[in-house]
């Protein structure tokens, strides 16, 4: 199997979008194209209510990733978790549909008797350590999340001490919303080392919108636009277009 | 990570309960709960061969991952490295219709390490560290390291008191990335190394469960991960026989678990021989025990002198008894 990358676009939010497109509608469209979204909310004393709570799950299902809702103190643990059982899940998706490539029928993972799946779980082990990982972060900075905003940091800080000690190769890209000007901010550009989030971190500021959808879109094309840069140059990598079973 | 509504049924199978595999056809009678973490639930159950421990999930993947760790470990067993593995299986929920997967384990009869060190006292943690480090070491070995190394994940069987390792579920080939961790033994959470598997990484968890041991409150980082640790270090009375072991182990110096258990040994010994005999004592010491022996020679001459006046003596008094008799 030839190794390609995966991408996913980790949002934290802590509440329901207001402004903009559908964000459930954009993260469909995100699995179309091969990235999965998943989803963290994260709550402080407060909690989030029964709309936000729906939206946070609807955006992992359409986006064919993982949402969980926890409270800051949590975070680090669960972004490094939420993001590795994103990538195990998306690799097993790719791994079902070789097997059904070869089997020629509805068989999946499950289907296997036990001792047959020891052997494809290990052939997915094996390419989650290696595979590249792309994770652009979206990060929610309007009014209550102002707060979290240090647990954030350091969630994100853990959680490229996690990635990097794969073998496989990381690409992180942060994006905050709203931005200073439009819907969504690139604050930090696709880089190896997420450490860079440090500096720009403190200079945010949060505002009142809360444009989810418009952020997910913009973060959709960003992929997009490198990958036609890409294939400019003539790399020839693939990607993994299947993100879920 | 379960579903909240799959999860909290799994959690909360009736007693008496029976588990019958899909593929082949064994019967598990659920007794009691054992424990539970994120990846699933483990029950004491009844089975054919006797009692066993039967781990139940909802997460497919992670369940053949510990399957496939408790294969190999199966293969090179001997020491205490993880409960062997019986039997692995899918049951059908009749609940949910849905296929649950689980695994059997041999049920090894223990206390939990901190239930274990709050009865018998704190000079067993230096024992059962010497055991972990056994096992460790004989683990990296093989090319594995433990990972999610916690006192949770600690049981003492026996007796005698024996160490075992539970849950495999962070259990990482070496040079890859960590699978599984709890952030208070997690060196990358302490700001003291990466989290790429290696055997330095369970030799810093070694340390903290050590640490969490002799000082049982509740540790949060706060600022320089190891200023803090070294600050406990220094206050608690018992970890400052250890500090120069320690300390290497929190840098992440020590190469193999042999190593820190050479160690251990040697400051072990270092800090009994001071107790015993205080400092200046010490120098004097080739002399006292000189004397000690001179002495010892001493009493041996006295008391032998006596026993042979006192077998003297009898023979004398048979002698006398037979000459009266006669």
């Amino acid at each position: 199997m030839r190794k390609g990358t995966l991408r996913q676009i980790l949002l934290i939010t802590d509440g329901c979008s207001n402004h903009g497109e559908n964000p459930v509608a954009m993260a469909a469209l995100a699995k179309e194209q091969g990235i999965t979204v998943n989803v963290i909310g994260v709550l402080d004393q407060d909690t989030i209510d029964e709309s936000g709570l729906r939206e946070i799950e609807e955006i992992a299902l359409s986006g064919g990733g993982i949402s969980q809702v926890v409270y800051a103190k949590q975070l680090s643990q669960t972004v490094q978790m939420v993001t590795r059982k994103a990538m195990t899940q998306t690799l097993q998706g790719v791994v079902n549909k070789e097997l059904k490539q070869i089997l020629g029928s509805d068989v999946s993972l499950e289907d296997l008797p036990p001792e047959k799946r020891g052997q494809v779980m290990e052939v997915v082990d094996e390419l989650g350590e290696t595979v590249k990982l792309e994770v652009l972060i979206l990060i929610d900075t309007s009014g209550s999340m102002k707060t979290k905003l240090p647990t954030v940091k350091e969630a994100l800080l853990d959680l490229s001490l996690s990635l990097n000690a794969r073998m496989g190769d990381n690409r992180f890209a942060v994006f905050v919303f709203p931005g200073k000007r439009g819907d969504v901010e690139k604050i930090v550009d696709w880089t190896p080392r997420i450490e860079e989030l440090s500096t720009v971190f403190p200079k945010l500021t949060s505002g009142g919108l809360t444009p989810t959808g418009p952020a997910l879109r913009e973060a959709l094309a960003y992929f997009g636009r490198k990958r036609s840069l890409r294939s400019w140059i003539g790399d020839d990598e693939s990607y993994f277009e299947e993100s879920s079973m | 990570m379960m579903s909240h509504t799959l999860r909290n049924h799994l959690c909360n199978l009736p007693q008496g309960t029976v588990i019958t595999g899909k593929w082949h056809r064994h019967s598990y009678k659920l007794l009691k709960q054992l424990g539970s973490g994120a990846n699933g639930v483990v029950y004491l159950a009844e089975s054919r061969k006797g009692l066993v421990a039967v781990k139940l999930s909802d997460d497919h993947a992670s369940v053949t991952s510990e399957v496939n760790i408790l294969r190999r470990f199966s293969k090179v067993q001997g020491v205490a490295l993880g409960p062997s593995l019986l039997d692995v299986d899918d049951w059908m929920n009749p609940f949910l219709h849905k296929t649950v997967p689980f695994y059997v384990m041999e049920y090894i009869k223990g206390e939990s390490f901190p239930a274990f060190i709050r009865k018998h006292g704190k000079e067993w943690v230096i024992i059962l560290l010497l055991q972990l480090l056994s096992a460790l070491d004989q683990l990296h070995q093989e090319g594995w390291v433990f990972g999610d190394l916690k006192p949770e994940n600690l049981l003492v069987a026996g007796p005698p008191p024996t160490i075992r390792l539970l849950d495999v579920g962070g259990t990482t080939l070496q040079g890859r990335a960590i699978k599984e961790f709890t952030e208070l033994y997690d060196r990358g959470y302490w700001g003291l190394g990466s989290r790429r598997a290696e055997p330095s990484y369970d030799l810093f968890a070694a340390t903290m469960i050590m640490i969490t041991a002799c000082c049982p409150m509740k540790l949060e980082r706060k600022g320089d991960g190891r200023s803090q640790l070294l600050s406990i270090i220094r206050k608690d009375t018992m970890l400052r026989k250890y500090e120069g072991v320690l300390l290497k182990a929190i840098d992440g110096k020590y190469k193999r678990a042999s190593e820190m258990r050479q160690d251990i040994l040697a400051a072990f010994h270092r800090s009994s021989r001071s107790r015993y005999h205080p400092q200046p004592a010490r120098q004097m010491k080739p002399m006292s025990r000189r004397s000690k022996k001179k002495k010892h020679r001493k009493a041996k001459g006295v008391v032998e002198t006596v026993l042979i006046a006192a077998v003297l003596l009898c023979v004398y008094a048979i002698y006398v008894y037979h000459q009266v008799l006669h």
